[in-house]
């Protein structure tokens, strides 16, 4: 059995469930690495470092910023040549993508967001949520290679192992790019939701603290952010104490308070860390598809009878200005930081 | 500019979802257009008021899929287009994408081609990516925002480490996020024009295309496993007693 892992990367920063899919693709048999970019000879070692049998590494300008046309056809150009059986990616928004293509060029499907796999004979059973949680699906790729995504958190990460050498070849990259990068602007933070262990979200409550008073000159609209920015610094800190991420309601989002990035639901991204306290988020069910597979879920409300107490395994009612600080302050002490 | 936006219909969030007899039942809940695809009706729209031009709803779906396609001509979509035959049961994402082509080329090309980022319902958010590929147009994918220039399209795309800005020439095919805006409510008058339009429907012969065999098939539905989750309130007479007890029991469940 040989298979391709895909390691994601954006500007050499690697998208930890790659390497999740690297452990899995070892327990199948032979797993080779595929990292494309410039640069990448850091990305490269890791992956050796990870368990990767063999690393082909595609280093082109043509690579140098992600395009979907390129990867996908330098994919393409290597499925085609060294005949894997199955291709493994963590689901990203550029893996979705460049999966897609090459899944068109080889005649072949990709079975996505994949939670489980398993081997019976020469197919692969995949599971897999569909209709926003609410079933659970098996499915099969007829097509060689078969190509999955797999969810983040859902398969064990194999273990580092400092300065292990091995196999890196250089391989060509392929196609012609369509569109040209033009800037790009980082996120403040850095958003990365789906990988997280712990995340800490705010609502459109943390927007509602009336006693704190704004900076003159503001309009209603204004202050109402720096109001919610207040809150989620509390949010923020509380989360890096944690070491986890920072996630919002679409009201949040829609209130200006915080990017899109961060938004957790239907609409935004779906997640399912070991830990997720939800601050002043009342529990819309277009919220709750998004992180109710939450191994404990602590919910922080005003109102008693709010829908998200019902999902959550701790509840307290009371104000997010308060209990927040106080939360963080405790956690400091007990985990000695 | 001629703008194609590519929708399906799906069974309303709202909806309490079940596997009973192997199959996806939704009992009377309502069937909508997929939420994602709003969004694409809606920056459809946005370039057509700055550029002129024209917007062609687009779904492969069955008969009842005609209702997703009139919520779209309510919106202000132009035309709307059905494709739907019998032989089209068991479509996975590549032979959706195949089918969208050659309805695509069969409507006349586009400049543009918009969808939404995913489906509620199957969610595999390959299609968008499989269309532009089967086209040979560029994919611009997870917009956020979208400008067009002449012959050529710039767009603002959404990623997790943040914003990247990305051109490519016209013909292309975008797929958009929530950040472009909330869709518009349906006018009155709009409402009205969709009543009374007649929504042409087109079976695979029509637009010159076979049916693509399934390469991804499912082979199992299931309901998930009950979560029974017992909710504990914690309570205490200060913040601080109550945020110490809180921290016990998150420490005490080995999440961290
Ligand atoms: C098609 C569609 C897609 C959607 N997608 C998403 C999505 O992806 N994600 C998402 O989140 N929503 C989504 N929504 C929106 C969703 O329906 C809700 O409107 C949204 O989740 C509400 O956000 P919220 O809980 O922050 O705000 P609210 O519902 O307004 O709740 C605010 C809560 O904060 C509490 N509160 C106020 N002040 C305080 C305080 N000081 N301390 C403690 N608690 C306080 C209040 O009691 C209340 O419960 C979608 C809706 C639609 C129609
Ligand atoms: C008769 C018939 C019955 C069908 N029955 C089912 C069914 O029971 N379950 C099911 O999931 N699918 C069904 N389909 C639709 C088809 O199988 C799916 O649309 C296709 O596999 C897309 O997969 P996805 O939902 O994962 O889309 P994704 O890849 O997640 O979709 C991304 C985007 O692509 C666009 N898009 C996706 N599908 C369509 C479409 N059909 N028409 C126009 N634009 C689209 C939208 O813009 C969407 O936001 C049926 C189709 C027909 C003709």
């Amino acid at each position: 059995m040989k298979t391709f892992v895909y390691i994601d990367h954006f500007k050499g920063e690697v998208q930890p469930a790659s390497w999740e899919a690297l452990g899995l693709a070892k327990s199948f048999g032979a797993a080779i690495a595929l990292v494309f970019g410039t640069g990448v000879d850091a990305v490269a070692k890791a992956a050796l470092e990870y368990g990767a049998d063999e690393v082909l590494v595609a280093d082109d300008a043509s690579l140098a910023d992600y395009r979907a046309e390129t990867y996908a056809s330098t994919l393409t150009s290597l499925a085609s040549s060294q005949s894997p059986n199955l291709i493994l990616f963590p689901t990203t928004a550029r893996t979705r993508e460049m999966a897609a293509m090459s899944a068109v060029d080889l005649n072949t499907g990709v079975l996505t967001d994949v939670s489980a796999l398993e081997v019976n004979g020469e197919s692969f059973i995949s599971t897999r949520p569909i209709y926003e949680g609410k079933l659970i699906e098996k499915t099969v790729c007829s097509g060689k290679p078969v190509m999955a995504t797999i969810r983040g958190r859902a398969f064990p990460k194999p273990n580092r192992e400092e300065g292990k050498s091995g196999t890196i070849t250089k391989v060509a990259a392929a196609g012609e790019a369509k569109s040209t990068v033009e800037g790009y602007s980082a996120s403040e933070s850095a958003v990365n939701l789906g990988d997280a262990g712990v995340i800490v979200s705010g609502g459109r409550g943390v927007s509602n603290n009336p006693s704190l008073t704004p900076p003159a000159g503001m309009d209603e609209k204004q202050a109402e952010i720096w109001r919610a920015q207040q809150g989620f610094a509390l949010v923020t800190e509380l989360a890096q104490l944690l070491g986890g991420a920072v996630g919002a309601s679409r009201a949040a989002v829609d209130g200006g308070y915080i990017t899109y990035a961060h938004q957790v639901g239907q609409t935004g991204k779906v997640v399912a860390p070991d830990l997720y306290i939800a601050c002043g988020i009342s529990g819309a069910i277009q919220h709750l598809v998004g992180m109710r597979n939450a191994k404990v879920i602590v919910a922080i409300n005003k109102d008693a009878d709010a829908p998200i107490f019902k999902q959550a395994r701790y509840g307290v009612v009371g104000d997010l200005f308060q209990i927040l600080p106080a939360l963080t302050e405790a956690m400091k002490k007990k985990l000695g930081k | 500019m001629k703008i194609i936006a590519c929708i399906k219909q799906v069974p309303d969030s709202e909806a309490k979802v079940k596997a009973e007899g192997g199959q996806v039942s939704w009992g009377d809940a309502p069937l909508v257009i997929n939420p994602f695809d709003e969004y694409a009706v809606e920056g459809a729209l946005q370039q057509k008021e700055i550029s002129g031009g024209t917007v062609t709803a687009l779904c492969v779906g069955p008969e009842s899929a005609k209702e997703a396609l009139k919520h779209a001509l309510a919106m202000g979509a132009d035309e709307a287009v059905l494709v739907s035959d019998a032989t089209l049961n068991d479509l996975d994402t590549v032979g959706a994408a195949k089918v969208l082509a050659a309805a695509i080329q069969k409507i006349g090309g586009a400049d543009m081609v918009v969808f939404g980022r995913q489906t509620l319902d199957n969610g595999a958010g390959l299609t968008p990516a499989q269309t532009a590929r089967v086209l040979g147009w560029p994919m611009l994918g997870l917009a956020g925002q979208i400008k067009v220039d002449g012959g050529s399209v710039q767009v603002e795309r959404v990623l997790e480490e943040g914003r990247q800005s990305m051109k490519a020439n016209l013909p292309a095919v975008l797929s958009v996020v929530q950040s472009i805006g909330e869709p518009r409510y349906p006018s009155f008058m709009g409402i009205r024009k969709a009543s009374k339009a007649t929504i042409p429907v087109w079976s695979l012969s029509d637009i010159g295309a076979s049916a693509p065999a399934p390469i991804v098939t499912r082979t199992e539905l299931m309901n998930p496993p009950a979560q029974e989750t017992a909710t504990e309130m914690i309570t205490g007479e200060t913040p601080a007693e109550i945020a110490e007890k809180l921290a016990d029991k998150i420490i005490a469940e080995k999440v961290l």
